[in-house]
C-alpha cells in the first residue's frame, strides 16, 4: 500500500477536514445566512399563550397597591401575577441576589418588572397589563453615583448604596515624580444592543416541573436562580438554549426566564414571551457609566513612576456583576505597562439608574478610556511619541502587574503597538476632490456620509493609538469550570463523535471550535454538536472570553479519554499492548519504526469500535485563581491575560463635530488560532464596538429615565461608519491553555474606543474627556 | 379590531377615505408600520395606498414637474426605476441627495414622497427641498382637488393642511433654473435621522432664492429674511448675470440669517446651540457649491 509510509493527513479525499487550525465552517452557517435559523423569538407551540411585563414608570417610587381586577377580568387573559405569586425568593442576581423577580413595596428603577400577563394574543396581553393600576408614591430619585456615597444619601439597599470598594495598593505610598499629568474622564452608558431580543418558551410538564427554552449565556446559573424564585428542585426545571442573536454580556442576567415559568406553571399552559426592541432596553443590564480620574507620574527618562486612580462605577439598581466589574477595573486600572507603585480605588455604586452589569470588556474597557489618554498627556509632556513611550513602558513576560501577580505567559504588549504601527497608513482623505452630491469624489468616504454636509471643508486627519489587557476567565477564586461529554460509536457504519455541553452558542462559533477539536483529537470526520441544555453539567458562563478555553479544555479532555479507552479496544484486538496510536483521516494508525515517525494505517476507526459505545464525561477546570488582599488588592487573581493594540485614523469635520473612522487597525495575541476566519471575525466584531462607544453608542438617562430606547436614536455603527481593518493576528502559545489559546473576543473592545479618540484629539487639539464623543463636544456649540 | 382597506383606483381610495374619514393611508408603511408595531397608534381602519396606478408616476404640465405622491426615495435617488424615472433626479436635484440620505436601500425602495408628507415631521427628509423649490402638494378628495402651498402644508409638529377626507395625490414642483443643494447632519453615517438639515434652490431666472429648514423647528421651515437677503444681494450686484464669486460678507450674512431662522430645541439627538450653529455652517456650504455650480454652468 504507498500509503504505508505516509504522515496522517487532512488532505486524503473524503476524509476529515475542520481540525483546529483551519477556518472550518459554523454547522448552524448555512441556517443562519439564509434566514432559517430558530431564534428565541421564532419559539413556537401550537397551544402556546403570549406572557407581558407591567414595569414601572418610575425610577424610584413606594407601590402602594397594585389592583389587578380589571386586568383579569379582561376576555382571553389567563392570568395576572404580582410579587406575592412568586413561590420562591423573590430575589435573584448573579453575584447577590438583591433583584426582586417582581417589584414587592418599592421599584428602584424605571423598568422594574411590577406584574405579569398571560393571554392567548400578545396584544391581548399588552391591553390587560394597562389596565392593571398600580398606585405608587414617587420618591426623589438617586441617580448620582458619587452622591450615593453619601451617608446622607438614601440607602437604597439594606447593605448601603456602596456593592464593593476595591483598594490597590503597591509600592511606595508617598510617590514623587519629574513629571505628573492628570485627567478626569468619564465613560457614557453602552447597550449590549444585540438584534435579537429577549425570548423564551416555558412549558409546564404537568408535574409541577417546567421545561425552559431560553436565549441566554450560561444555562446553569439561570437553572439556580429559576429554581430558587420558584421552590424548584434542579431536576424539576430543565433548560434548553433556544437560538441566540447576540448576547455581549447582556443575556448574564435573567430577563423574562422566572417570568414566562411563573405563568406557565400558574396556567399549565406553554408561555411565550419576546421583548419588543424597545422593552430589550429595559429588559437587560448595560455597560457601567464610570467617572475616572487618573493622575500620573513619570520620570524624565520616560519610565512610569506611579499611578493614582479613583473610579466610579455607576452599577444602577442591582448588583449583577458590579463586583466583577470594580475587580476589573482596579486589578488591570493601570492598564498593561508597568508601574512601580499604584493606588487605585473604585467603587461599584447602587443608585436609581437602570442596572448595570456585564458587557464586553467589562471594567477594562471603562479603565482603557482613562489610562490611554493619560499616556498620550504624558507621552506629549515628555516630549516622546506615544508608541515609543508606550513601549518603553509596556508589560512583558515577568512583568509584575498592579496586584503583584507576575505575568508568566506572553505579554507581548510592545510587539502589538509596534505592528500596528508599521502598518502602511491609508491614503490622503478624498476631501477637496468632490463636486456637488454624487458628482464628485464619493460622499460615503467623508464626515457626514451621505448627508452630504462636506465636500472637504473643514477636514482634518488624526491618528492615535491605543492598547488594552484584559483577564481570561473567572477570576479572584471562583471555581471556573466546564462540563463536557463526548460519545464515540457507529451510526450507520460510521464513526461519529456527539459532543454535549451546556455552553451557550451566542453567535461566537463555540459549536464549531467543539467540532474542530473533536476532530482533531479523535480523527473523525462526523461530529454531531448536541443541543446545549441542563442535561450535562455546567459549562460556565459564554463571557470573560473563556469558552474556547473552558469548554474547550473539557471538550479536549473528555477526548483524550475517549481516545485512551478506543486505544485500548484496538491494541487488544491487534495484540500490540505497547502500540503506539495515531487518529486521524478516520483511522487508526500505528506508528513504527524505533523514531515512531513513521506510521501506517492500522484500520479503520469504525471496524474498531464495532458496537462499543464509548462515552466520557468530564469536568475541567483551569488553573486556581485567589481573591485579592481586601486592603491591597494584591494577589494572584487572574488566569490569563489577553492583550491587543489599535491605530485609528479619523477625519473630522472640525466646524460641523462629525466623524468618519477611515481605519482601524489591529494586532492582537490569540495564543493559537483555532479558527483563524472566526478570530478575525471577533477582532471586527470587538473593534466595531469599541468604535460604536467612542463615537455614537449611549443610552441617555436624565433623571433615572432612559430617553432613547429605540435603535432610532440609540444608534450602532452601520457598514459606513466602520472602516476595512487590517488585522494582525499573534500566536504566542500560553502555556498554561488547552492547545495555548488565549481568550480572544473582549480585548479588541478595549484598545479600539481609546485609539479613535486618540486619534480625535490628535485631528482637534480637543481635550474630549467623555466618550461618546458628541458632534457638539468637538464644535463647543 | 383594526379594518384593513386596500384601494385598486384613485377613485377608490378617495371614496373610502370620504366614508372612512379615520382609516389612516399607508403606502411604503416606512412610519405607520413603526408606529403600529411600538403601539404608538391604533387607527380603527388602514387604506392602503399602495396599489392605485395613478399614485406612481409623474408628468410635466405647464412648466411644472406632478410627481405621484406613490414615487418612492429610491425612485427619486435614481437608485431604481426605469430610465424615465431615473430623469427625475436629474430634474430635481436637491430632492435626489434628499431622498439619497433616507435610511437604507431597503426603506428607500419602500418609502414614498406621499407618505413622507403624510407623516410631516418636522424631521422629514423631502421636505426643506420642497420647501426650498416652493413647491406645492395636490390633495384630494371626492369634492375635488385643490394646490396647498408648501409654506402652507406643515401646520404643527405632525401635523398638516390635509382635510380628514383628503388624501395627497402629487407634489407640483416647479424645478428651480439654477443649482439646488441638500446637507443633512446625523450622529453616524447613513441611516440616521436628521439633527439639523438643509435645503438651498437658486432660480436665476426668476432672481429667486429658496431655502428649507429641517428638524429645527416645529415644523419644517423656510429662511424667509435669509432668501429675500440673498437674492437682493444677487440681484443688486447683477451677480446672476456676471456670475462671479459671492462676497464673503454676503455668505456670512446669509449663513448667520439661515442660523436665525431656525427655532431649536435640545433633545436626544443634539442640542439647540449646536443645531443653529450647524445650519449656519450647512447654509454657508451649501451656497459655496451652489454658486460653484452655477459659475461653472457657464463656461
Amino acid at each position: 500500500m504507498s500509503r504505508a509510509t505516509q504522515q496522517p493527513s487532512q488532505s486524503v479525499s473524503g476524509q476529515p477536514e475542520g481540525l483546529i487550525g483551519t477556518s472550518a465552517r459554523r454547522p448552524d452557517g448555512r441556517l443562519k445566512v439564509t434566514g432559517e435559523f430558530a431564534y428565541g423569538s421564532d419559539l413556537w407551540m401550537d397551544d402556546m399563550i403570549w406572557g407581558v411585563t407591567l414595569r414601572s414608570p418610575h425610577p424610584y417610587a413606594k407601590i402602594k397597591s397594585v389592583s389587578i381586577g380589571a386586568a383579569l377580568a379582561t376576555g382571553g387573559v389567563y392570568a395576572v401575577l404580582t410579587a406575592q405569586d412568586v413561590p420562591g425568593d423573590n430575589a435573584y442576581g448573579l453575584e447577590h441576589a438583591d433583584q426582586p423577580v417582581l417589584a414587592s413595596g418599592v421599584v428602584r428603577y424605571a423598568g422594574e418588572p411590577v406584574a405579569l400577563v398571560a393571554a392567548d394574543h400578545p396584544e391581548v396581553a399588552r391591553r390587560a397589563a394597562g389596565k392593571i393600576v398600580v398606585e405608587y408614591e414617587p420618591l426623589d430619585p438617586v441617580t448620582d453615583p458619587v452622591a450615593a456615597l453619601d451617608p446622607a444619601a438614601p440607602r437604597l439597599h439594606p447593605g448601603g448604596n456602596l456593592v464593593r470598594h476595591l483598594k490597590i495598593r503597591k509600592g511606595d505610598p508617598e510617590p514623587a515624580a519629574e513629571v505628573v499629568v492628570t485627567g478626569c474622564y468619564q465613560v457614557g452608558m453602552q447597550d449590549q444592543a444585540f438584534l435579537g431580543p429577549e425570548a423564551g418558551l416555558a412549558v409546564p410538564d404537568g408535574n409541577g416541573g417546567v421545561d425552559l427554552y431560553v436565549s441566554t449565556q450560561w444555562l446553569h446559573v439561570d437553572q439556580k436562580q429559576v429554581c430558587a424564585a420558584l421552590g424548584l428542585r434542579p431536576e424539576q426545571v430543565r433548560l434548553t438554549l433556544a437560538g441566540v442573536g447576540g448576547a455581549f454580556g447582556g443575556r448574564e442576567d435573567l430577563s423574562m426566564h422566572v417570568h414566562a415559568c411563573l405563568l406557565a406553571l400558574h396556567t399549565g399552559k406553554p408561555v411565550k414571551m419576546v421583548y419588543s426592541r424597545e422593552e430589550s432596553f429595559f429588559g437587560h443590564v448595560h455597560r457601567h457609566p464610570a467617572l475616572i480620574s487618573y493622575e500620573h507620574g513619570a520620570g524624565r527618562d520616560g519610565k512610569l513612576v506611579y499611578v493614582k486612580a479613583v473610579i466610579h462605577l455607576d452599577g444602577g439598581a442591582y448588583a449583577s456583576s458590579t463586583s466583577a466589574v470594580v475587580g476589573n477595573a482596579g486589578t488591570m486600572g493601570a492598564g498593561p505597562y508597568v508601574v512601580p507603585s499604584v493606588r487605585i480605588d473604585v467603587y461599584g455604586v447602587y443608585t436609581n439608574n437602570p442596572p448595570c452589569g456585564a458587557m464586553r470588556g467589562f471594567g477594562s474597557v471603562q479603565a482603557a478610556f482613562g489610562y490611554e489618554a493619560q499616556m498620550d498627556k504624558l507621552a506629549a509632556a515628555l516630549g516622546l511619541d506615544p508608541v515609543q513611550f508606550r513601549c518603553l513602558n509596556a508589560m512583558e513576560m515577568g512583568s509584575s502587574g498592579p496586584t503583584g501577580q507576575v505575568i508568566d505567559s506572553p505579554a507581548p504588549v510592545a510587539e502589538l503597538l509596534r505592528r500596528v504601527e508599521r502598518m502602511p497608513l491609508p491614503a490622503a482623505g478624498s476631501g477637496g476632490s468632490g463636486g456637488s452630491a454624487g458628482s464628485g469624489g464619493d460622499l460615503r468616504q467623508l464626515p457626514g456620509g451621505v448627508g452630504n454636509t462636506t465636500h472637504g471643508e473643514g477636514v482634518v486627519r488624526g491618528v492615535g493609538y491605543a492598547v488594552g489587557y484584559k483577564n481570561v476567565g473567572f477570576s479572584e477564586g471562583y471555581d471556573d469550570y466546564s462540563t463536557a461529554r463526548v460519545r464515540l460509536e457507529n451510526v450507520a457504519g460510521e464513526p461519529v463523535v456527539s459532543v454535549h455541553t451546556a455552553a451557550a452558542e451566542v453567535g461566537q462559533g463555540l459549536v464549531t471550535i467543539e467540532q474542530q477539536i473533536c476532530r482533531t483529537e479523535l480523527g473523525v470526520g462526523q461530529v454531531v454538536v448536541v443541543p446545549k441544555d441542563t442535561g450535562v453539567g455546567s459549562a460556565g458562563s459564554t463571557s470573560a472570553s473563556r469558552q474556547t478555553y473552558v469548554t474547550g479544555g473539557a471538550v479536549k479532555h473528555a477526548c483524550e479519554l475517549v481516545r485512551e479507552r478506543l486505544f485500548t479496544l484496538v491494541r487488544l484486538r491487534l495484540e500490540l499492548p505497547g502500540a503506539e496510536l495515531v487518529l486521524a483521516d478516520n483511522l487508526v494508525w500505528l506508528r513504527t519504526g524505533d523514531d515512531g515517525a513513521g506510521a501506517g494505517p492500522a484500520g479503520l476507526i469504525g471496524d474498531f469500535l464495532g458496537d462499543e459505545v464509548i462515552e466520557e464525561t468530564v469536568q475541567w477546570r483551569h488553573r486556581k485563581t485567589w481573591p485579592v488582599d481586601p486592603q491591597t488588592g494584591q494577589g494572584f487573581a487572574h488566569v490569563q491575560y489577553a492583550f491587543a493594540a489599535h491605530r485609528a485614523v479619523v477625519d473630522v469635520d472640525l466646524e460641523l463635530g462629525l466623524v468618519k473612522v477611515v481605519a482601524l487597525d489591529c494586532a492582537q495575541d490569540v495564543g493559537k488560532a483555532l479558527n483563524p476566519q472566526a478570530v478575525v471575525g471577533q477582532i471586527q466584531g470587538g473593534s466595531a464596538q469599541g468604535l460604536g462607544l467612542a463615537v455614537m453608542e449611549e443610552i441617555q438617562v436624565r433623571d433615572g429615565m432612559i430617553k432613547n430606547p429605540s435603535f432610532t436614536d440609540y444608534l450602532i455603527p452601520t457598514i459606513l461608519d466602520v472602516p476595512p481593518m487590517r488585522i494582525d493576528v499573534l500566536e504566542y502559545q500560553d502555556p498554561h491553555a488547552p492547545y495555548g489559546v488565549r481568550g480572544v473576543g473582549e480585548p479588541p473592545t478595549i484598545s479600539s474606543g481609546p485609539a479613535i479618540v486618540a486619534a480625535l484629539r490628535a485631528a482637534t487639539g480637543l481635550e474630549l474627556n467623555r466618550v461618546p464623543v458628541r458632534p457638539h463636544d468637538i464644535t463647543g456649540t | 379590531m383594526m379594518e384593513f382597506l386596500r384601494a385598486r383606483t384613485w377613485q377608490e381610495a378617495l371614496a373610502a377615505k370620504a366614508e372612512r374619514r379615520d382609516a389612516l393611508p399607508i403606502a411604503g408603511g416606512t412610519d405607520v408600520m413603526v408606529e403600529l408595531n411600538f403601539d404608538r397608534r391604533r387607527p380603527a381602519a388602514l387604506l392602503d395606498l399602495s396599489p392605485v396606478p395613478e399614485l406612481r408616476g409623474w408628468h410635466q404640465a405647464d412648466g411644472w414637474l406632478a410627481v405621484g405622491a406613490g414615487v418612492t426615495y429610491a425612485e427619486l435617488t435614481g437608485e431604481r426605476g426605469q430610465a424615465e424615472r431615473r430623469e427625475l433626479g436629474r430634474r430635481l436635484r436637491g430632492l435626489a441627495i434628499a431622498a439619497r440620505t433616507v435610511g437604507s436601500p431597503q426603506i428607500r425602495n419602500r418609502g414614498t414622497i406621499g407618505g413622507n408628507l403624510g407623516s410631516a415631521s418636522p424631521a422629514g427628509d423631502c421636505h426643506p427641498s420642497l420647501l426650498a423649490a416652493r413647491a406645492e402638494v395636490e390633495v384630494a378628495s371626492v369634492r375635488g382637488s385643490r394646490r396647498i402651498g408648501i409654506d402652507d402644508f406643515f401646520t404643527g409638529v405632525k401635523r398638516s393642511a390635509l382635510a380628514p377626507d383628503e388624501l395627497i395625490a402629487a407634489v407640483w414642483i416647479r424645478p428651480p433654473s439654477g443649482p439646488e443643494q441638500f446637507a443633512k447632519i446625523g450622529t453616524r453615517n447613513a441611516m440616521v435621522i436628521a439633527v439639523a438639515a438643509f435645503a438651498l434652490a437658486l432660480d436665476p431666472e426668476r432672481g429667486l432664492v429658496g431655502t428649507g429648514i429641517g428638524s429645527a423647528a416645529p415644523t419644517p421651515v423656510r429662511a424667509l429674511a435669509a432668501e429675500s437677503f440673498l437674492a437682493g444681494a444677487i440681484g443688486d450686484a447683477g451677480l446672476w448675470e456676471s456670475r462671479r464669486p459671492l462676497p464673503e460678507p454676503v455668505m456670512s450674512e446669509f449663513a448667520a440669517l439661515v442660523s436665525a431662522a431656525a427655532r431649536p430645541i435640545d433633545d436626544v439627538r443634539g442640542t439647540a446651540g449646536y443645531r443653529r450653529h450647524a445650519l449656519g455652517v450647512l447654509a454657508r456650504r451649501t451656497l459655496g457649491w451652489a454658486w460653484r455650480d452655477y459659475c461653472e454652468e457657464a463656461r
